[in-house]
């Protein structure tokens, strides 16, 4: 009764992906494999992965739950670039080109765009991400606005793992911790309510911490929360510097 | 085919979902007995993260407030339908569920007094009707995110078990009682048999049965699914909430707490049209009625927009600063996928489908219901794949975050009090020969129809036929479509043979859910020959209490749906017609 037609109305364009392809159990190597679909204006990459996989190659394997940027599921490079599958619209890439898409790197390809997050989710829990208060309030914390203002930024990252994918030093020293795992960091150390920040830059402080960047902002690039990834980094560096947040 | 490897743990409390009210649950039971979550997601990936607006409590924080105001909005945005003990206990242990998150870490918006700010929200409000109230505890518009990650984060704390990228496909059970989960492992297509003193449900909702929606692709209903095939009932499927803003044609959630913060619907013409329906609250009527209302500008010609199918969401006239202090994310959400600004262009939505009012039904200690009144030991669900019920025929806005906290510490809380001094139900021999049948029957069929084909039709008839109007007339045909399905289902096809990360395989075993939940919210929409909340019919305008003040409890009968009713708890309220 009331189907949206709006969809029909926006122009449908002819789009080849080349999608990387792995599977062990195949025992092929990896490898392109180019698929033709036909996508709408409102499409995104995810979309026609949809379509690949549901019209064409049931076995096309990817992550994906909410598809509209907020779970953190499908962060791939497409055309080079770390992306959310679900944030990028097919339209705003070159269609006159195909559109590669291949697994996030520095981390184990398990099947197709699929990889190996337990490195990424272990980095992430060795900073200690949680509130360490002794106190026990009976009603709510006190927080003053400028206080919660500190941290805001790096309350909004979704574990997608676009930035610590994307940072060269992670590709080349898989256990430097990684932007994602410091920015976690970062939502904690600058929290007023918070005890716990000497223990969080003490870890960073490590040889495989914060001092590995070379900010590149690679990271910053890729965050598709839009937080300011270097920029948290830089501002742990200086608090180790400073002995407190 | 390679059969599959079978792996048994025992534990003394198992949670199957590791949303807000699993990891909630998990919080209470970590710390005092053996805990498993289990959950098909990586926990943060789960929907509750998609939640924006915010999470009701009375506070009082920026104006006079009660929790017995609350209950009566609760009641009454339910159409009457609400269990009326579940919402007092809801309403009352809102505020203790808003300071658990705070002291956990949530970062929520602060007054300037660095308390816990409160905003507008539809259907809340002062003193039984009176005028709109802040109630609303919220960070920005990302309010579920941060609950997901506050709870994630103290689950890491406390070092919880999870399993994750686990599929549980069955419940198995033993005279009456839970034993034990069966799950697919998803990166080896192994099956995992976990036993459990308690078992508790928290597996989230089933939006995937309608094609607009604001669901995530992984919301099948598993959960309710895996119930209704033991043979348990299932209550107020019928009651089903369309949110009124989704971006149009792609049902993407834009929050009320847009409306909450001013925002204004329009139609074609400019008019603001609520102050026709809700003279009072006009735009933050209950979301039924409010989605029911742009429907009918529609229909009457009054959309917007080439097709004239849509109406607009205005917040032109609020001040950018406030915009992007208060409603960041979905304003982005608007540029990224409409392409449209909010700042100065009006935005183009239509309802979409949101939330299950009904699941699989308990009582105030989230323990799960066989019939009316009768209790399965050792078994719990909590969350949105739960009816309890607080939502009645209509959930109001913020008060499922605040279920998911109030009702997942519950169903915590009572399964440790029953795994302390239960034994486990011995798990029966053939307790993976269910599943091991399935996934065979569906890698090895030689069937021809696709799942994407047959999930798309179901979608489409379920968006024609059974959404914000029904009639006997369009329910029949939901129906008669969704057997042909069903036939159809026989002879799918999975082309993905293998058994590392076999996608393929599960959509078609999610399918088969989508197909059952569709059927009984059907059945049950057609036996309610009234109009209530979120359930309207245009053959039966008006709300009937002598006959349907009752919660409806489909059971499945073999092949067949029964559907039997259930009293509604009164406590204070009487039914009264719902006026804003
Ligand atoms: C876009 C959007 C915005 C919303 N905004 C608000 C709001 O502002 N305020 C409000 O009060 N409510 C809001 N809601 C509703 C509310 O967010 C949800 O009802 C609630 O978060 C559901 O929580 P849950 O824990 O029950 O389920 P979910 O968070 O959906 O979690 C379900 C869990 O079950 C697991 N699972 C499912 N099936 C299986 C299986 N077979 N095996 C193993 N695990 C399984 C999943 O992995 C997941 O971990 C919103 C909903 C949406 C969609
Ligand atoms: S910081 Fe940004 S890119 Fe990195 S994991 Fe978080 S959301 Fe993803
Ligand atoms: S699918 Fe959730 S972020 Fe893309």
């Amino acid at each position: 009764m009331s189907d949206v037609k709006v969809i029909d109305e926006i122009p449908t364009y002819q789009v080849t992906l080349f999608v990387r392809r792995f599977n062990q159990e195949d025992g092929l190597e990896a490898r392109w494999e180019d698929f033709d679909v036909t996508v709408h204006g409102t499409d995104r990459v995810l979309d026609a992965l949809h379509k690949i996989k549901w019209e064409q190659d049931g076995s096309l394997t990817f992550r994906r739950s909410c598809a509209h940027g907020v779970c953190g599921s499908d962060a791939m490079r497409i055309n080079g670039r770390n992306r959310l599958a679900c944030k990028t619209l097919i339209k705003d890439l070159d269609m006159t080109k195909p559109i590669y898409v291949e697994p996030i790197k520095g981390l184990t390809v398990e099947k197709d765009l699929v990889v190996d997050m337990n490195p990424f989710y272990e980095a992430y829990r060795a900073v200690k991400p949680f509130l360490i208060a002794s106190d026990k309030p009976e009603k709510e914390r006190i927080q003053s606005p400028e206080d919660r203002e500190r941290f805001e930024d790096t309350t909004k990252c979704i574990l997608c793992a676009a930035c610590t994918s994307s940072c060269p030093v992670f590709w080349t020293d898989g256990q430097y911790f990684g932007p994602a795992a410091i920015v976690n960091a970062h939502r904690f150390i600058f929290d007023s309510r918070d005890e716990g920040a000497e223990v969080r830059l003490d870890i960073l402080n490590d040889k495989e911490g914060v001092w590995r960047c070379r900010t590149t902002f690679n990271c910053t690039e890729a965050c598709p929360r839009g937080i300011e990834v270097t920029k948290a980094i830089a501002e742990v560096k200086q608090a180790i510097l400073r002995g407190k947040p | 085919m390679a059969k599959p490897t079978i792996h048994h743990h025992e534990y003394d409390v198992v949670i199957v979902g590791a949303g807000g009210a699993g990891m909630r649950a998990a919080i209470e039971t970590g710390p005092h007995t053996k805990t498993a979550v289990i959950s098909k997601l990586f926990p943060t990936r789960s929907h509750t993260g998609a939640a924006q607006g915010g999470m009701a409590a009375a506070l009082a924080n920026v104006e006079e407030d009660s929790w017995e105001w609350h209950t009566f909005d609760t009641v009454k945005g339910g159409d009457y339908l609400v269990d009326q003990d579940a919402a007092e206990i809801l309403a009352k242990e809102s505020v203790q569920a808003v300071i658990d998150l705070e002291n956990m870490g949530l970062p929520f918006n602060r007054t300037p007094d660095g308390k816990i700010d409160q905003r507008r929200f539809g259907g809340h409000t002062r003193d039984h009707g009176k005028a709109p109230v802040r109630r609303s505890c919220y960070a920005a518009d990302r309010t579920g995110h941060m609950i997901l990650q506050t709870l994630y984060q103290n689950c890491v704390k406390l070092g919880i078990e999870f399993y994750n990228e686990f599929y549980v496909l069955d419940l198995v059970m033993n005279d009456g009682k839970p034993a034990a989960v069966v799950a697919y492992e998803l990166a080896t297509g192994d099956l995992h048999v976990f036993a459990g003193k308690s078992i508790i449900f928290a597996t989230g909702g089933f939006g995937k049965i309608f094609k607009t929606t604001s669901n995530a692709h992984t919301l099948t209903g598993d959960g309710v699914g895996i119930i209704w095939r033991k043979g348990l009932p299932l209550e107020d499927m019928e009651f089903y909430q369309f949110h009124p803003t989704g971006l149009a044609g792609l049902g993407i959630l834009l929050s009320e707490a847009a409306r909450g913060e001013g925002a204004i619907l329009r139609n074609s013409t400019g008019e603001r049209f609520m102050e026709r329906y809700a003279p009072t609250i006009k735009d933050l009527a209950p979301r039924d009625m409010v989605a029911r209302a742009m429907a009918n500008e529609v229909r009457e010609g009054r959309g917007a927009g080439p097709n004239k199918d849509y109406v607009l969401l205005d917040l032109t006239h609020l001040p950018p600063e406030v915009i992007d202090a208060k409603l960041p994310d979905i304003t982005e959400f608007a540029r990224t996928y409409l392409g449209v600004e909010p700042y100065t262009e009006p935005v183009p939505v239509f309802p979409t489908a949101h939330y299950a009012m009904g699941g699989i039904p308990t009582n105030i200690k989230a323990e799960v219901l066989s019939n009316n009144k009768t209790v399965v030991p050792g078994l719990y669900a909590a969350g949105e794949c739960a009816c309890v019920s607080v939502h009645g025929a209509n959930r109001l806005g913020t008060n499922s975050l605040l279920d998911i906290n109030v009702f997942g510490k519950r169903a915590g809380i009572y399964a440790v009090e029953y795994a302390k001094k239960a034994k486990h139900v011995p798990v029966p021999k053939d307790a993976v020969d269910e599943t091991v049948a399935l996934l065979e029957h569906m890698r090895n069929a030689k069937g021809t129809e696709k799942v994407a084909v047959l999930r798309k039709e179901l979608q489409d008839t379920m968006d024609l036929n059974a959404q914000v109007y029904r009639t006997e007339e369009s329910l029949d045909e939901a129906l008669a479509k969704i057997a042909e399905l069903r036939k159809r289902y026989e002879h799918v096809q999975v082309q993905d043979k293998g058994m590392r990360f076999n996608t393929d395989l599960l959509e078609a075993v999610e399918l088969g859910f989508l197909l059952d939940l569709a059927e009984v919210l059907v059945a049950t929409a057609k036996e309610r020959r009234e109009s209530r909340g979120g359930h309207f019919r245009e053959d039966y305008p008006t709300r009937n209490d002598e006959k349907f003040m009752v919660h409806s409890m489909a059971y499945k009968n073999g092949s067949k749906i029964k559907i039997d009713w259930k009293p509604v708890t009164i406590t204070n309220y009487q039914p009264m017609e719902r006026k804003y």
